[in-house]
């Protein structure tokens, strides 16, 4: 019973780190089609503004704010100097992001140092039949699972989700019905960006801030983004929640790096039997 | 078969083409008997790279798959280069067998990992995201190896600090094997291994199939629609790619001795896309003088910091992308050829 409370426990913290890596990259790829190289950085960039507001005294959940505050606006100044030019062209633009993501790391490294002070985790352990849980990683769990609900209701309920899904579907129709779709594009990856810098946030108290601790996200949010394909609900979170499960009970079986291991595998296998990604083959047996 | 040295798929042909190459050529033979021994060294280590970015070039450039997964293949090969040696030594030449051997690995990994990715038809951008996990984890794999349970044979793995102290490569000899330092015997054979491997990959390009791999970057459905299997070019291309960065990766740490796992970490597999990128990735000789230009570029900035250099790295790929997508040095040639020859550019 206590073990199988475990594997829940280790198979849930791994949906969310999945979830929490990959959401800002899904947002962007599945409304742009560009995969943003980038992403890490923006991941870094919300973990370093976090630490930097927090020590400052303010409480930690405005400090996380903060993070993915500033990592939305440099997100909407990139797109405005970089991205839009490269729209229809995917291949230029993912090897433009990887330009910025090696001038960030490095200009980090250069200005900022090889490393900034941390702040401890806050809140501490529950024990549950015997074994004991960080709350705040049971917190990031329920943060995850709210994160996929308030974006759904942004794109389903409000009006930038209506014009925003209006944009990806039909640009041109759009724009003659008077839509601004540079403005919407600007937004999303602003959006992308802001979500990112919110992953570092969160995940700040708990890692060492290092200006490439971006590279520790990189894998798992291509992976379940691969995996899922363009569609953020009903595939980057299925694809984290399968993949989640493969990578928990590789990593109690032989530790970290086999869990990774068992990751790059799973995808590239699922690759091959679901080219389209998750979403692609539930779109084609839906009609 | 020489006439497939030129043609549709490369820039550069006709009497001037071919003076100017022979010229290089020539230059390039002497120019060891002018520098100093480090020099000669140095320029050998530069040579290492550029099959790398021709297998690159002609994955990316000619067959529109973009992998950034190349150091991958690099660091298998040179890894079981460093195997290989360690376990069996240098005596008889085998070094050059242990360097075959370990672009076989390469060509084998890429072949498996290639069918994968190829037949599971997944498209340009997933293939590049793919290929730099497959890199990464390589490279977290191997940094933790440290632990005396990671060896094959006697050879020990050391984890981040990587392999050292592997033979150079040696040729058997009648009296006695010749120890290949990086030195002037080592800079001839990579020079001649060089220039073969540019001239096959131009005779490769121009050939029947270079332009199907053309015909399927330009359009896949209609190279489909013709009658070829798009699958079968794209990882055949893949994998002589692959083997030429498995050559530089056996190259490399013959020639430095050591490999480690940084060699396949996120920078490391960043350097070759910017080298093919800023050259010009659609032409062979260009991806060549690129490269060669790129990495003394970057040596002389590392005077500054490692860091420093990589910034400016970055910032060329960025512009490269915005200002000239056809890469700076292919770029402006196409644009003069077309000046010279109105309606038969390229």
């Amino acid at each position: 019973m206590a073990s199988l409370l475990n594997l829940l426990y280790q198979c849930g913290d791994s949906f969310a780190f999945l979830v929490l890596s990959a959401l800002g990259l899904a947002v962007i790829f599945g409304m742009m089609g560009v995969i943003n190289l980038a992403h890490g950085e923006f991941i870094m960039c919300g973990a370093m503004v976090t630490v930097s507001v927090a020590r400052l005294g303010l409480p930690l959940p405005v400090a996380i704010a903060c993070g993915a505050l500033v990592a939305g606006v440099i997100g909407i100044v990139l797109e405005r100097l970089v991205i839009r030019h490269l729209y229809g062209r995917p291949l230029d633009s993912i090897v433009a992001t990887w330009g910025i993501s090696l001038i960030a790391t490095q200009g980090t490294l250069i200005l900022v140092g090889s490393s900034l002070p941390g702040v401890g985790t806050p809140f501490t352990s529950v024990s549950l039949g015997g074994n004991s849980y960080p709350v705040y990683r049971l917190l990031l769990i329920a943060v995850a699972v709210a994160l996929l609900g308030a974006l759904y209701l942004l794109f389903n309920v409000t009006r930038y989700g209506t014009v925003a899904r209006a944009t990806i579907a039909l640009p041109h129709m759009a724009e003659a019905l008077g839509v601004d779709t540079g403005r919407v594009y600007s937004l999303t990856f602003g959006l992308g960006a802001a979500l990112a810098g919110l992953t570092g946030g969160l995940y700040a108290p708990t890692m060492t801030i290092v200006p490439t601790m971006g590279g520790t996200f990189l894998m798992e949010a291509f992976a379940t983004v691969v995996i899922g394909g363009t569609d953020v609900f009903i595939g980057t979170a299925p694809a984290a929640a399968v993949l989640g499960v493969v990578k928990a009970l590789a990593t109690s079986w032989e530790g970290q790096l086999i869990g990774q291991v068992a990751l790059l595998v799973a995808v590239i296998a699922m690759v091959r039997v679901l080219p389209r990604g998750v979403s692609g083959w539930l779109l084609q047996e839906r009609g | 078969m020489w006439r497939l040295l030129e043609g549709p798929q490369t820039l550069g042909r006709g009497r001037w083409f071919w003076t100017g190459f022979v010229v290089c050529l020539g230059i390039a033979a002497g120019y060891p008997v002018f520098v100093d021994g480090y020099t000669v060294g140095n320029t050998v280590y530069f040579f290492d790279w550029v099959f790398m970015a021709l297998g690159l070039c002609l994955i990316w450039g000619y067959g529109g798959a973009l992998s950034f997964g190349q150091t991958a293949f690099f660091g298998l090969s040179g890894y079981g280069y460093g195997v290989l040696t360690t376990d069996f030594g240098a005596a008889h030449g085998f070094t050059l067998l242990a360097l075959l051997l370990s672009v076989g690995l390469a060509a084998a990994f890429a072949a498996l990992l290639g069918y994968f990715l190829f037949f599971g038809r997944i498209s340009g951008v997933f293939l590049g995201i793919v290929t730099l996990s497959v890199t990464l984890v390589c490279e977290r794999f191997m940094s933790q190896t440290a632990g005396p349970e990671w060896h094959v044979g006697a050879a020990r793995l050391n984890g981040y600090n990587g392999m050292n102290a592997m033979p150079p490569l040696t040729l058997p000899w009648s009296g006695g094997d010749i120890v290949l330092f990086p030195d002037i015997g080592l800079y001839y054979l990579v020079l001649a291994l060089l220039v073969l491997v540019y001239l096959a990959l131009r005779m490769l390009v121009n050939s029947r199939f270079g332009n199907v791999l053309v015909a399927i970057r330009e359009n896949p459905e209609r190279a489909e629609m013709l009658g070829y299997d798009v699958r079968l070019y794209q990882l055949a291309a893949f994998v002589i790619g692959s083997a030429l960065a498995g050559l530089s990766g056996a190259l490399y740490t013959s020639w430095g001795q050591y490999i480690t796992p940084s060699s396949m970490g996120l920078n490391a597999a960043a350097l070759p896309i910017v080298w093919v990128a800023v050259g010009g990735r659609h032409d062979l000789t260009a991806t060549l003088v690129g490269t060669l230009v790129v990495l003394a570029g970057f040596q002389a900035l590392t005077i500054y910091g490692s860091q420093y250099a990589l910034v400016v790295m970055g910032a060329l790929l960025v512009a490269t992308v915005l200002l000239a997508p056809r890469g700076l040095v292919a770029g402006p040639v196409e644009a003069l050829l077309r000046r010279r020859r109105p309606g038969s550019a390229r």
